[in-house]
């Protein structure tokens, strides 16, 4: 089979920055292709430029695509002939139902009056493709992201598809929907379809693409193809990397001491609809030294016990009791919550996270301006001192600490918000999804600050979806289902299979 | 986190300091200084050197102060992520209270100033009280606001006009600074305030890029440097120079440059300022940081009502009576000004100079275009289009 897709010498530069350089990438027609590199590498950058969204003009070198130039001025110049993205960041709207968002601005229309049963049927059979069971009429916002995700690809098959491609489409999705999204993917492939896939997800890569190319600094560095042999994980990260590197998780001496936060019984009603118990009577509590991890599926109510416990970010009617060092402390605001020492690092970096006009420098203090400034006066200079400390010590790839965080690639705008939390120097830092996105070199840096917040005696609380990162960083795991804790591991007795039984026999229990 | 010295730190700036580079990266800032200087030079000489004749532009910077006042306070709430259509009618009904404080009831014109003033910011905190802890749109809330205060300024006034002032309270607007030397064609010390003012402004800015070019953060060229300070030295003394060749500076404008020096600060350096900024940027960020979005919200809603509540007493003292037609309209030159000065109507983004800037082109415009005997009609047709267009430059930069 032939290529489908030839960029030839793609170079593309921003206000200081060279994202792109010289940066080659074939794609065979039916393959999976998988584009790797580490956060800021450019790959969300090419993507755009093969799908219009910087248009003709903006970049340098040539697209072919099914045999012929192509010049895209904007999206639909790509979409119309078959070349179908779906971002990094989800873009649809909360309020409409799924039929309204997959057929926006495309919608089954006679004289100007959309046919609804006709999008409704239509809805119908793409979700039946994609594998999810709900409505048509469902709004958006009461769809989890897995789900969300789902809907986007139904949306790109609502068109016609020749060239999927996928900007980390399972970043935010548990093992369960990752796994059915790929599958879905070779059933694609089985249909002739091809796709690129970007993933930090390594074993999902080695599991379904055909080949793969890197690009590090904005360049191409290696191009592996998995049909051939099989490619170890490894390979792909020294390609990545451009060094091997020796292990996952940095080495872990937990001197564990006595429990430094403490929450019992805390019970938090849903905050809209008020007569659920989205948190129900959990009591636990973590120590100085300790790496607490919570495992759970997407939706368990971790992410709302932290921000509930975050000075009532989250929730309504919320009781109990929260210790710090033994003493109880009021956490019912934000301010009081920061002052006891807590810190919530979000999994939702753009709406929840960063001021994303605002540059680097401003983002990094903003939790913590009294320690830039004297008498309410900020001192620019410590300021960039501080941002440009983390930099370094976070790797954030940047143009400067000036840049505006928009402009950033997502893993290092994960960066950017975990610097805030630590210059806020908590003594308790929850982690919600704390490697979302990040690249493996990155979330080895990041593993290394968790341990060494922990040897200065601080605990970490780490909420993720990726059970080997628990499992490879955790003192203790905490197992939450449906708004409950249903197991607890130490590090010696966790596994995978038995975090997954404790989730099922509690679910079943439930329902037998 | 670990205590590197700034020199480890950083990297250097990855552009190289170049004229064009750094002209393109700031070209908002001057393009709109650019922009106000020849909008100054186009109505010169339409108006046959008339509008920079020391009366016109003492007469410019009277009739200008209560719009640059306000767009300082629209500025804060603008950035924050709000609007306030109810600034002309607070202008008119605290103008309205204070003729009737002095002139019906005889209250001494300190203490009615300072009732005032008060009055000004509970207006102020009775609208943000609604708009931050209650999250009603702030358009509504202070449209709202808009009708009940013009309404109370007619009932208050019962529909007549009130005055005159007091001449201690008329100075407000009227007076100049005295002139210690007494100098006949030239007053001295309004002239020698001028200059010290030019040199202040140099010695802070040489101070400030000291200390950039010590941390190596520095991108402005020399040339430029030096280029700019000299200008804006050169303008402050040739204006201060006009100023002095009349009657000396007014008093207003010493109130209008210290509010301008005090927002400045605090919009550049104090945390304040900074999360102001946040806040309109994302608020659900800034709250998760640990900002008291509602409270700061709130405050800048007191701070416009403060600001109109000060520009209200400087226009019935401009004009020495209060009318129950007074500050019609003005929310709409105080909203123009901010906006024409580059703040994004999503909040978030905008500059206190910038304001400043926006307020003296619509003062000039206004003002030359009387001066050519534009009638009002086509003032504001003309004035409409020059937001349009400004707004429009500003946008079309960002996309490029
Ligand atoms: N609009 C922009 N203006 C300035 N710089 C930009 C802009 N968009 C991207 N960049 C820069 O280009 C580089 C490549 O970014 P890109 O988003 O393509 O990275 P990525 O490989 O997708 O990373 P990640 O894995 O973190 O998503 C980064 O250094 C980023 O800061
Ligand atoms: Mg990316």
């Amino acid at each position: 089979m032939g290529a489908i897709l030839d960029m030839r010498g793609i170079s593309k530069s921003f206000p200081g920055v060279k994202a792109l350089v010289n940066v080659n990438l074939t794609v065979e027609a039916g393959e999976i292709h998988a584009v790797v590199g580490e956060n800021g590498a450019g790959k969300s950058t090419l993507m755009k430029v093969l799908s219009g969204v910087y248009p003709h003009g903006s970049y340098e070198g040539a697209i072919h695509f099914a045999g012929e130039e192509r010049r895209f001025h904007t999206i639909a110049d790509s979409e119309r002939i078959g070349i179908i993205i779906i971002h990094q960041e989800l873009a649809l709207v909360p309020l409409l139902s799924i039929a309204e968002n997959i057929f926006l601005g495309n919608e089954p229309a006679r004289f100007g009056v959309i046919d609804t049963s006709l999008r409704y049927r239509r809805t119908q059979d793409l979700l039946a493709k994609v594998g999810l069971k709900e409505s048509p009429d469902t709004l958006i916002t009461h769809l989890g992201v897995g789900k969300q995700q789902l809907v986007e690809i139904a949306k790109a098959l609502s068109k016609e598809v020749r060239l999927l491609i996928l900007d980390e489409p399972t970043a935010s999705l548990n093992e369960t929907d990752s796994a059915a999204l790929l599958d879905l993917l070779l059933e694609f492939k089985a249909q002739g379809i091809a796709s690129i896939l970007i993933s930090h997800k390594l074993n999902e890569i080695s599991k379904v693409a055909d080949r793969i190319t890197v690009i590090r600094d904005g360049a191409t560095v290696d191009t592996l193809d998995c049909r051939a042999e099989t490619i170890s994980e490894d390979r792909i990260i020294r390609a990545m990397v451009g060094r091997p590197l020796a292990d996952r998780y940095p080495p872990r001496n937990p001197k564990i001491g006595e429990p430094i936060l403490a929450v019992k019984d805390w019970r938090v009603h849903h905050p809209i609809h008020q007569e659920r118990v989205v948190i129900k009577d959990v009591s636990f509590e973590v120590r100085r030294g300790e790496v607490l991890g919570i495992a759970g599926l997407m939706g368990a109510g971790r992410t709302e016990l932290a921000m509930s416990l975050f000075g009532r970010a989250y929730g309504k009617r919320i009781s109990g009791k929260v210790e710090m060092e033994g003493r109880p402390v009021d956490v019912s605001t934000i301010q009081k919550a920061v002052a006891a020492g807590l810190a919530y690092v979000t999994e939702d970096r753009k709406t929840l996270g960063l001021v994303l006009a605002e540059d680097i420098v401003r983002n990094v203090t903003l939790a913590n301006l009294p320690g830039v400034s004297t008498g309410g006066m900020i001192d620019d200079m410590r300021e960039l001192q501080v941002a440009s400390g983390y930099r370094q010590t976070l790797a954030i790839r940047c143009a400067s600490v000036y840049q505006q965080t928009v402009n950033l690639s997502g893993g290092n705008q994960q960066k950017v918000v975990l610097s805030k939390w630590l210059f806020a120097g908590p003594k308790v830092l929850i982690l919600d999804e704390p490697t979302r996105g990040i690249d493996v070199g990155a979330k080895y840096e990041i593993y290394s600050i968790i341990n060494r917040l922990a040897d200065e005696g601080k605990a970490v609380i780490m909420i993720s979806s990726e059970m080997p990162e628990l499992l490879g960083m955790c003192d203790r795991i905490l197992v939450m289902n449906e708004g409950a804790f249903v197991g607890a591991f130490t590090a010696a007795e966790a596994s995978q299979e038995a975090i997954m039984r404790s989730i099922m026999q509690s679910t079943m229990k439930k329902t037998g | 986190m670990d205590q590197r010295t700034p020199a480890q730190a950083l990297k250097p700036p990855p552009s190289r300091p170049s004229g064009t580079g750094f002209l393109q990266a700031n070209i908002r800032e001057y393009g709109m200084m650019l922009s106000l200087f020849a909008i100054m030079v186009l109505f010169e000489v339409l108006t046959n050197g008339t509008l920079l004749k020391p009366l016109n532009v003492t007469n410019l910077i009277l009739q200008n102060s209560y719009i640059v006042i306000m767009a300082l306070g629209m500025l804060l709430v603008i950035v924050a992520g709000h609007i306030d259509l109810s600034v002309g009618s607070v202008v008119g009904f605290v103008g309205a209270l204070a003729a009737v404080m002095m002139v019906q009831w005889d209250v001494h014109y300190v203490p009615a100033t300072i009732a005032c003033l008060a009055v000004g910011a509970l207006i102020g905190a009775a609208q943000g009280y609604w708009v931050a802890f209650y999250k009603i749109p702030s358009f509504i809330v202070t449209l709202a606001g808009m009708l009940v205060f013009k309404g109370l300024t007619l009932a208050l006034l019962a529909g007549q006009s009130v005055g005159p002032f007091p001449k201690e309270f008329q100075l407000l607007s009227s007076g100049f600074i005295p002139d210690v030397f007494a100098g006949e064609t030239l007053k001295i010390t309004s002239f020698l305030i001028g200059i010290g003012l030019a040199a202040v402004m140099v010695v802070v800015n040489v101070k400030s890029r000291a200390t950039a070019l010590k941390h190596g953060v520095e991108n402005e060229p020399f040339g430029f440097f030096v280029a700019k300070n000299a200008i804006f030295a050169g303008l402050i003394a040739y204006f201060a120079y006009l100023l002095s060749t009349y009657k000396g500076l007014p008093n207003v404008l010493i109130v209008m440059a210290l509010l301008i020096a005090l927002y400045t600060f605090v919009t550049n350096r104090t945390t304040v300022g900074r999360r102001i900024y946040a806040l309109g940027g994302n608020e659900k960020a800034a709250r998760l940081s640990g900002i008291k979005t509602e409270r700061l919200t709130f405050l800048t809603f007191v701070n416009m009502g403060l600001l109109a509540g000060l520009a209200g007493l400087i226009f019935a003292a401009r004009l020495n009576t209060a009318t129950p037609k007074a500050g019609l309209g003005f929310e709409l030159d105080v909203i123009a000004a901010v906006f024409i000065g580059g703040a994004s109507a999503s909040g978030g983004v905008g500059k206190v100079i910038g304001a400043v800037i926006g307020a003296f082109v619509m003062g000039v415009m206004n003002n030359g275009m009387s001066i050519l005997g534009v009638g009002i009609d086509y003032q504001q047709v003309i004035k409409g289009l020059v937001l349009l267009a400004a707004v429009f430059l500003d946008v079309y930069n960002k996309n490029k």
